[in-house]
C-alpha cells in the first residue's frame, strides 16, 4: 500500500509529465488560456490514464514482451514481440479514447458536453503514449502499481495545466513586452513552475 | 492539375515550402508544435542531432506516403491511417537506432516512441500532405523537420556548452581554460527547466527581430 502511495505522489511531484519530462506540452501550451477548458482537459487526461496504464500494462506483460506468450504453450516461450509495442499502445489508447468518448456521451451527457471537443484530442497527447512507454520501460510489478502510476501522471498534469491556466488569466492584466507576449511568456512562466517543482526532488513517503 | 505538372522540381513556391518553416513558420516558435519531445533530449548535442534527424525522416517519408494515399483515404478513418503509417516508420526509426547506435538510443528511451504522438506530424499530415502531391509535401516535411532540428540543435547547444561545458563531448571550456578563472558549470542548465525557459528566450529574441510575428491581444 505504501508503495503505492509512493508511485502516486511520485508520478505527481517528482516526476510531473510536463516539468520534469515535457510530455503533453503541444495541448499544454494551446488549451491553457482559460481555466475552465484547461480543467475540463485535465480530467480527461486523468481519466483516460488510469484506464490505458493499467490496459498497456496486461497486454505488455501477457501477450508482446520476451517470453509473456509462455501461457499459450512451450512452443510460444521465447517469442519477442516487443517491437511491436509502439504501434500495438498507440492503437489500444485510440481505441479506448473512442470507448471513453461513448462511454461518457451514454452515461453521462453533461460531462461528455464539457471534455467535448477535447478527447479525441487526447489520443495523440504525447502524455498518455508516454506514460505507456515509462510504464514499459520502468517494468512495474502489478497491475496496481501501473495504475498507481498512471493515476499519479494524470493528477500531475491536471495540477500542471491548472496551474499555468490560471496564471495566464492574470497575465491578461499585466504589460508583458510585445515579443514576449503568448507563447513566449508561456515557456518561461512553465520554466519558473518547473524550479518550483524541483524542490520536490526526492522525496518518498 | 496540369500546369502543376509541369511545375519544374524547385521552383519558387517549392523552395519557400522548404525554408518557410525555417523562421516565418517554425514549427516549435510558431507553429507549437512537437514540443513534447522536443524539450527532454536536448542536453546534450548528440541525441539532439540524432532526435531532429529521425523526426526529419518520419516527417518527410510520412508525409510523401500519406500524399500519396490521399485520394485512397476515407475521410472518416484518416486518423488511424495516419498513425498507423507513422508508427510503421517510427518503428523502423526505433530499430535502426537500437542496432546501429546503442547508446544514443538509450538516451533517447521513450522519446524516439513518442515521435508517434509528436504534434508535428500530425499536423503536418493534416494540414499539408492530405492537401498536396507528394513531392511538395516531401519538401514540406523536410522543411519542417528542418526548422524542428535547427531549434533542437540551438538549445541542446546552449545546455551542453553552458550545463556541461563541452561541445558534442569535446570539453570546450576546459581547452580555453576558462576553469582556472573560477567560472564553473551552470548545473541548472541541465535540468528541464532552463529547457523551457531558453525556448522562451529564442522565441522573445526571434520576435523581436521580426515584429510581425508577435501575437496579438493575448495573455
Amino acid at each position: 500500500m505504501e508503495n503505492l502511495l509512493n508511485i502516486f505522489i511520485k508520478g505527481i511531484f517528482v516526476e510531473n509529465m510536463i516539468f520534469a519530462f515535457f510530455l503533453g506540452m503541444c495541448s499544454y501550451l494551446a488549451v491553457s488560456k482559460t481555466l475552465k477548458t484547461s480543467f475540463g482537459l485535465g480530467i480527461a487526461v486523468v481519466f483516460v490514464l488510469v484506464i490505458t496504464v493499467p490496459v498497456n500494462f496486461l497486454i505488455e506483460n501477457y501477450i508482446l514482451k520476451k517470453g509473456a506468450l509462455a501461457w499459450l504453450g512451450k512452443g510460444f516461450a521465447d517469442v519477442d514481440l516487443s517491437f511491436l509495442s509502439f504501434i500495438v499502445f498507440i492503437a489500444v489508447i485510440a481505441a479506448i479514447v473512442q470507448l471513453v468518448e461513448m462511454v461518457i456521451e451514454k452515461f453521462s451527457p453533461a460531462l461528455y458536453n464539457s471534455l467535448g471537443i477535447f478527447l479525441p484530442l487526447i489520443a495523440v497527447n504525447c502524455a498518455i503514449l508516454g506514460a505507456s512507454l515509462f510504464m514499459q520501460e520502468r517494468e512495474y510489478a502489478n497491475i496496481a502499481e501501473a495504475t498507481a502510476f498512471g493515476a499519479g501522471s494524470g493528477v500531475g498534469w491536471l495540477l500542471a495545466i491548472v496551474g499555468i491556466a490560471a496564471i495566464r488569466e492574470k497575465l491578461h492584466y499585466s504589460n508583458v513586452p510585445d515579443p514576449l507576449k503568448g507563447l513566449g511568456i508561456t515557456f518561461i512562466i512553465t520554466g519558473l513552475m518547473a524550479i518550483a517543482f524541483m524542490g520536490f526532488m526526492g522525496i518518498t513517503l | 492539375m496540369n500546369n502543376q505538372e509541369k511545375e519544374p522540381l524547385f521552383s519558387a513556391r517549392n523552395i519557400k515550402l522548404l525554408t518557410a518553416p525555417l523562421h516565418k513558420d517554425n514549427p516549435i516558435t510558431i507553429q507549437v508544435l512537437g514540443i513534447c519531445s522536443a524539450l527532454a533530449i536536448t542536453v546534450k548535442l548528440k541525441p539532439a542531432l540524432v532526435m531532429a534527424l529521425s523526426v526529419t525522416i518520419v516527417v518527410a517519408i510520412s508525409n510523401v506516403v500519406i500524399a500519396a494515399l490521399r485520394s485512397y483515404i476515407p475521410d472518416r478513418i484518416r486518423i488511424i491511417v495516419q498513425l498507423v503509417v507513422i508508427a510503421t516508420l517510427v518503428i523502423m526509426v526505433d530499430q535502426i537506432l537500437k542496432a546501429y547506435a546503442f547508446d544514443v538510443s538509450k538516451q533517447l528511451s521513450v522519446f524516439v516512441g513518442l515521435i508517434i504522438t509528436n504534434c508535428i506530424l500530425m499536423g503536418r499530415l493534416e494540414a499539408f500532405a492530405m492537401a498536396n502531391r507528394p513531392w511538395p509535401s516531401f519538401l514540406d516535411g523536410l522543411g519542417n523537420g528542418a526548422g524542428y532540428g535547427l531549434i533542437l540543435v540551438i538549445v541542446a547547444f546552449f545546455r551542453e556548452l553552458l550545463g556541461s561545458g563541452t561541445i558534442f563531448g569535446y570539453p570546450v571550456m576546459e581547452k580555453i581554460g576558462i576553469y582556472t578563472t573560477g567560472y564553473e558549470n551552470n548545473g541548472m542548465f541541465i535540468l528541464p527547466p532552463m529547457a523551457l525557459i531558453l525556448v522562451g528566450l529564442i522565441i522573445w529574441a526571434q520576435r523581436s527581430k521580426d515584429r510581425s510575428l508577435i501575437e496579438e491581444k493575448q495573455s
